[in-house]
């Protein structure tokens, strides 16, 4: 097991390097250089070539690649002109929304989509499983930002009981932090649901057909033969077995959800890394993008291995040589 | 007499009927895939003949007529310039159904070459690709994409490049997994034992039983295109105005004038793209279905 780790950590390098290479080898291709946004027009080519050399860009861009790793192995992932900052510090600024609504909405989906799923299995060609399967469709169905839309125009258009727009109520004067942690999570709520939709179907429709699978193997039939309750067997034989795959599916969701928040933060106007990203492309802010994208390839990667790690953990049949 | 000779006849037919003759008759008893089959080819066919034989273009403009709620001249209303929205509407959806159509080709058509290349040959062709395919299947999609479209502009054929060359290695990957137990198989050692060229034996011998599962993945790969496109589209990084897609005509309803009292401008395109992308995933599930009755759930 621990050679195993140490052998998918080694073999993450050469990926890892190679998406900051295409990173790079893209953002190379951007028409005008990063400088030439900040040039002045009337400079002189000398004054320009001595921005450049201030600012490191004198160096062609593979040279600029090896020199971005050394010092992003430094914590020093470069500087974002528009912020006035360094990108970590500009990240660790946008981080707390989108990790809140990530994780709101991974509460939602998981609390949810998995017992649905599991009665949806139970249950199977019943009116509850149908229902439930086209429930599911539909989750995994509508756009995000349609079904963003629709909620915002319902619940803080229409009625209005929702904020329509930001993370606080710019106008609320307490310094009682109940108060506003309640704020907070009114300006939460709907987004957390837009983005745990779709999980929450993805989840279901997991959940169930694993959960099926294992309800139809030997041991299940024995369980039952010996008597025992049919919650005994379902919760405490089948459901064990059945939700191992979900937890890989945990893993790949993590990252996959960050990312799917540029929407939904886009919609709500959540200040998060969602929608700095969609910001930073637009005012072509590179140091940012690299940032936002190397850090959310590494969770990605880092994702996928601790699904596999948590997968060998649950189940002791799996061995890895 | 006569009837039960017929009724042995037809037996016997379905008895000899085709790999393929099986799964269609497995996929026509799936009520819910056919009647999703068919609500395509209506909207398929609405997209290509309502722009045809309407008398309003894309592109006229009405001072008069302008903003008006839906009534019997306008089906769907118009927007601020007089456009006439239920022909928008419909040629938005030439335009994301054939980018979707044009992205889910060239990906399965990349993804089958390259994965089948990798599960036949292995070894070093074999890390090379794969590694590849990792690599694109770890960028964080959206962000990646919205980082690429900056980059390389948001014309039609760029984003179509762009959304193939970021799907292809799921295809790749199922592709190969399939190459790699029917390369085991018997009648490969037959083939290697004939001489059949490497050539041959990839695309006439092992692709044809791989097929199945690529249409599945194509057909659920376009309700996941058509939804990042859309996607896109409304964040305004993707297909831009004046050219209509379901995406960029939501993206009105960012007004807030539009979103408290015109439902026409952006409800419509919302449910046709909710619709088509419902469709195809209940296809796909369906096809997979039959294809492979031992996977039903």
């Amino acid at each position: 097991m621990k050679n195993y780790i140490i052998r998918r950590l080694l073999q993450m390098i050469p990926v890892f390097i190679g998406i900051l290479f295409i990173l790079f080898f893209i953002l190379e291709q951007a028409p005008g250089t990063p400088v030439s946004n900040m040039m002045h027009p009337k400079m002189t080519p000398e004054q320009k070539a001595e921005l450049a050399l201030k600012l490191g860009l004198d160096v062609p861009w593979y040279e600029r690649f090896v020199n971005w790793i050394a010092e992003a192995l430094h914590g020093n992932l470069g500087y974002s002109i528009n912020h006035k900052k360094p990108v970590t510090d500009v990240m660790a600024d946008y981080v707390g929304p989108t990790l809140m609504l990530s994780l709101a909405s991974l509460i939602i989906s998981i609390t949810i989509g998995i017992p649905a799923g599991v009665i949806s299995a139970t249950k199977q060609y019943s009116f509850v499983d149908n229902v439930l399967t086209v429930i599911s469709f539909i989750g995994i169905s509508i756009p995000a930002f349609f079904f963003g839309l629709i909620l915002l125009k319902l619940f803080a258009v229409d009625i209005q009981i929702f904020p329509l727009f930001g993370l606080q109520d710019p106008l609320l004067k307490t310094d009682s932090s109940f108060i506003k942690a309640i704020d907070i999570a009114k300006h939460l709520f709907l987004p957390s649901v837009v983005l745990g939709l779709n999980s929450t179907a993805s989840f279901m429709r997991y959940t169930r057909s694993s959960m099926l699978e294992v309800i139809k193997q030997d041991y299940i039939r024995t369980a039952r033969a010996k008597g025992l309750k049919e919650k005994t067997v379902i919760y405490r034989h089948a459901f064990r077995n059945a939700v191992i795959p979900i937890i890989t599916l945990l893993g790949f969701w993590i990252p996959s959800l960050l990312s799917g928040a540029v929407i939904t933060e886009t919609i709500f106007g959540l200040p998060g890394l969602g929608k700095i990203s969609v910001e930073a492309t637009m005012t072509r802010n590179y140091p940012l993008i690299l940032g936002i994208n190397s850090m959310l390839a590494i969770l990605t990667l880092i994702g996928a291995l601790v699904a596999d790690i948590l997968y060998a953990i649950a189940d002791p049949r799996i061995r890895y040589e | 007499m006569v009837k039960s000779e017929t009724q042995i006849k037809s037996k016997a037919t379905r008895k000899n009927q085709s790999y393929w003759g099986e799964v269609f008759y497995r996929l026509r008893k799936n009520k819910l895939a056919m009647m999703s089959f068919f609500m395509l080819i209506i909207i398929i066919s609405m997209c290509i003949f309502v722009p045809m034989f309407s008398k309003y273009s894309i592109e006229t403009y009405n001072a008069v007529e302008r903003d008006q709620k839906p009534n019997s001249t306008h089906l769907l209303g118009t927007d601020k310039t007089g456009r006439d929205l239920f022909v928008r509407l419909f040629y938005a959806g030439r335009i994301s159904l054939g980018l979707a159509l044009a992205v889910v080709f060239l990906e399965c058509t990349a993804g089958v070459i390259l994965g089948s290349l990798s599960g036949f040959y292995g070894g070093i062709v074999d890390i090379i690709i794969m590694r590849i395919a990792e690599i694109f299947m770890s960028f964080p999609f959206m962000i990646f994409c919205i980082t690429i479209v900056a980059v390389f502009g948001n014309s039609i054929p760029n984003l179509i490049f762009i959304l193939a060359l970021l799907s292809w290695p799921s295809i790749a990957r199922i592709v190969r997994g399939q190459i790699l137990t029917l390369r085991e198989m018997e009648y490969m050692e037959a083939c290697e034992a004939l001489g059949i060229s490497d050539f041959r034996r990839i695309f006439k011998h092992l692709l044809p039983n791989v097929l199945a599962y690529v249409i599945v993945y194509a057909t659920l790969g376009m309700a996941s295109v058509i939804l990042t496109e859309t996607s896109l589209s409304f964040l305004g990084l993707g297909v831009s105005p004046p050219t209509p897609t379901w995406g960029n005509m939501i993206q009105e309803a960012r007004n807030m004038l539009i979103i408290q009292n015109k439902w026409w401008y952006w409800i419509p395109p919302g449910i046709c793209i909710f619709i088509s992308v419902m469709c195809f995933n209940i296809l796909g599930d369906g096809m997979r279905d039959a294809i492979d009755p031992k996977m039903k759930r």
